[in-house]
């Protein structure tokens, strides 16, 4: 057997190997999102793997947030990016903020009455497909028990008391990928966009359901810019995103976030 | 068909009221029917069901959108392969034309193109109609080369079958797979350059193997290749030794695999000289585009139809484009993909012609998966551009032997967001 010979193969088993050896028989258990970016390796401590009885660890559970960073903000100022901010997140019902667009799927569970509560959010960060099926929310899952706890012992720290809330951290930053920032300011056309998305939703579906490629209807245009360029830079990995973005400039981008930005395809 | 009329006149406004009684989101309304320009698309396959889809969706009802297909129900040929493996079921691979209908008011006639004037801009029904049009579009998928396999015919489909057209076909040769005596033969007659979905017989003998493994583990299996070289080629090859170890064969041309006969009645394939006699013998003929564009006169020696690479237009009427594996545009490979992708500069080429909307540049991708074993798929891809000469590969990719478990398995699961993705892009 010959070594991994890509670039994209040795990042994505060095990750897995080292950060994630519980998950591995849960295939893309990870953040679809976060695959490929490189960023899972960072500020990780190294004793994640001992788990047993005990009270959940609010600390471990920021690390393993970084999981949702990407997507979702949570602290004093956050905002709806890709998923919905996750302030007072306790207690409210599923798909229940006015001001993002949630999918069909995830309005229709909280008419049903799904209210994330301690005992709803562990289940749902289990195995959120079969919680919520044909949710956007491009995630495998939490296998380890104690994993979803500290997790949701940290977020927990965002509901109720909303005084001294630290700042919450962007999604994504141009320069983090190294991006020059003025590729935001581009105002993209819309028609041109929606034009050259027929090459996206070959493989994006229209309705996001997470099977193995995630949704990109309505994504904030910044993030979408921002993971565009990194993916053209090669600093986020996949052959086929590497393959679409690098043949796009700048207007082109601009014009596809515009295009997705405007796109609610769930009657 | 007997809702049309000779008159094409009368028989499109017919049309419009069984739309219109079907749905309530057809936008135009039917006064403006007359002056709307006529879009027939023949073939509702990855090439056709999404031009149709396109056009209709993206002139809001402006142009006058019918698809002409045999089928009521569509086997697509991608994943058919998955079905033969035990990965999906049949249903699942099946889809209906309804949405089409309904969401967009596409007229949706069930029967056979027969005939196409050109100089009249009309198309020949096999139920006796016509269909009037100011801009035809073919995506026929393919048709097979008569005599490309001394010994088969259409007649032996059923001794012999293709399965390249997905539907009874592809259940019946898995029912003959799940039939064999144990030990047995599958032999499968590769095609020659071109044809439809370059990897599809290589994926295909993977699931076979991956079924025979499991069902039948003293099976063998015999390709038997016209061709020194096929797509994949070394991430099959090293799959099949990780997976199937010592029960396939595969004889190439240097071997004899470009001398075959089939005697479909004794089931013996006869490979330079040799007879072979075999339980299951898959043979998947020399291919040329399907019948209507011989018809409409607008293909080469070769069988396809030439086009031109900016709008999928026919390079011998500019009133007639052509899609996906019909057509001969260059560097694509004839696949799903490629087709929905010419779909839509097509969609976008045909709306500008007819209604004042934007031209764009054209460009096309192709992304083709394949299953290998459970959880190990690869993938090759490209991106094209349109020259004066031909569609041109501007750069691509392909899976590497080697890869990790996790990465195969993410593989695999991409391509099924992406069956669901073109689905919904071809029928929703």
């Amino acid at each position: 057997m010959t070594v991994p010979s890509t670039v994209s193969a040795n990042r994505l088993t060095s990750h897995r190997a080292i950060v994630w050896p519980r998950l591995r028989s849960a295939g893309l258990a990870a953040c679809a999102f976060c695959v490929g970016i490189g960023f899972l390796t960072a500020g990780i401590p190294a004793n994640l793997t001992t788990a047993s009885a005990r009270t959940a660890d609010a600390e471990r559970g920021r690390a393993l947030y970084d999981q949702c960073k990407r997507c979702h903000q949570v602290g004093s100022g956050a905002r709806h990016r890709i998923g919905p901010q996750l302030n007072d997140l306790f207690g409210r019902p599923a798909g229940s903020l006015d001001d993002y667009r949630y999918s069909r799927a995830m309005r229709a569970a909280g008419s049903g009455g799904l209210v994330w509560t301690e005992t709803a959010l562990d289940a749902f960060l289990q195995d959120p497909a079969g919680v919520v099926p044909k949710s956007r929310m491009s995630f495998g899952g939490l296998a380890e028990r104690d994993d979803r706890a500290d997790l949701l012992a940290w977020l927990r720290g965002f509901s109720g008391d909303r005084s001294g809330l630290p700042p919450a951290e962007p999604t994504f930053t141009p320069e983090e990928f190294g991006i020059d920032p003025r590729v935001l300011e581009i105002r993209g056309d819309p028609e041109y966009g929606a034009y050259l998305a027929g090459e996206c939703t070959t493989c994006h579906h229209a309705t996001g359901t997470d099977q193995g490629i995630p949704s990109i209807s309505g994504w904030p245009a910044d993030d979408f810019v921002i993971a565009m360029h990194a993916y053209k830079l090669g600093k986020r990995v996949h052959p086929v995103m590497q393959l679409v973005a690098g043949r796009l400039s700048d207007e082109e981008i601009a014009a596809l976030a515009a295009h997705f930005f405007s796109t609610d395809d769930e009657p | 068909m007997n809702q049309i009329n000779k008159n094409p006149g009368l028989s499109r406004r017919s049309f419009l009221v069984t739309t219109a009684m079907a749905t309530s989101a057809l936008s135009a309304p039917s006064v403006l029917a007359e002056n709307r320009p006529r879009v027939v698309v023949v073939g509702g396959g990855a090439g056709g069901a999404t031009v149709a889809r396109y056009v209709a969706k993206d002139s809001g009802g402006a142009v006058d959108v019918t698809l002409v297909e045999p089928t009521r129900a569509y086997y697509s040929c991608f994943f058919s392969n998955l079905f033969i493996g035990g990965f999906r079921d049949y249903a699942s691979i099946g889809h209906s034309y309804g949405d089409l209908a309904a969401n967009h008011g596409i007229n949706v006639v069930h029967d056979w193109a027969v005939s196409v004037d050109r100089d009249g801009r009309s198309v020949g029904l096999a139920g006796g109609g016509s269909l009037a049009y100011d801009r035809l579009v073919l995506s026929p998928g393919i048709d097979f080369r008569s005599g490309s396999v001394p010994g088969w015919d259409l007649s032996a489909q059923n001794r012999m079958p293709h399965a390249y057209k997905a539907g009874s076909q592809t259940q019946l040769l898995r029912a003959q797979i799940e039939a064999m005596p144990e030990g047995g033969v599958y032999c499968m007659v590769a095609p020659p350059n071109p044809f439809r979905c370059p990897p599809g017989p290589y994926e295909r003998i993977s699931m076979v193997a991956h079924v025979l493994k499991q069902t039948n583990p003293t099976a063998k299996i015999l390709i038997v290749d016209p061709k020194e070289k096929f797509s994949k080629q070394g991430l099959f090859e090293d799959g099949w030794q990780r997976h199937y170890s010592g029960m396939i064969e595969r004889i190439g041309p240097d071997f004899g695999g470009d001398s075959v006969e089939v005697r479909p009645e004794a089931m013996e394939v006869v490979i330079d000289g040799e007879v072979t006699k075999v339980d299951v013998c898959n043979v998947i003929p020399a291919q040329q585009a399907g019948r209507i564009a011989a018809i409409a006169e607008i293909t080469n020696d070769a069988g396809w139809a030439p086009v031109v690479p900016h709008t999928m237009q026919s390079r011998a009427d500019e009133n007639i484009h052509v899609l996906g594996d019909a057509s001969q545009q260059g560097d694509m490979p004839k696949s799903g993909f490629s087709a929905n992708s010419q779909a839509k500069v097509c969609a976008m080429a045909v709306r500008g012609a007819l209604t004042d909307s934007k031209v764009f540049p054209a460009r096309f991708s192709n992304t083709c998966w394949s299953l290998i074993g459970t959880d190990d798929g690869v993938k090759v891809g490209a991106s094209y551009e349109a020259t004066d000469e031909k569609i041109a590969k501007t750069d691509g990719f392909i899976s590497q032997t080697g890869e990790s478990a996790e990465v195969r398995k993410a593989t695999y699961e991409e391509s099924i967001g992406w069956y669901e993705a073109i689905s919904a892009d071809m029928f929703s």
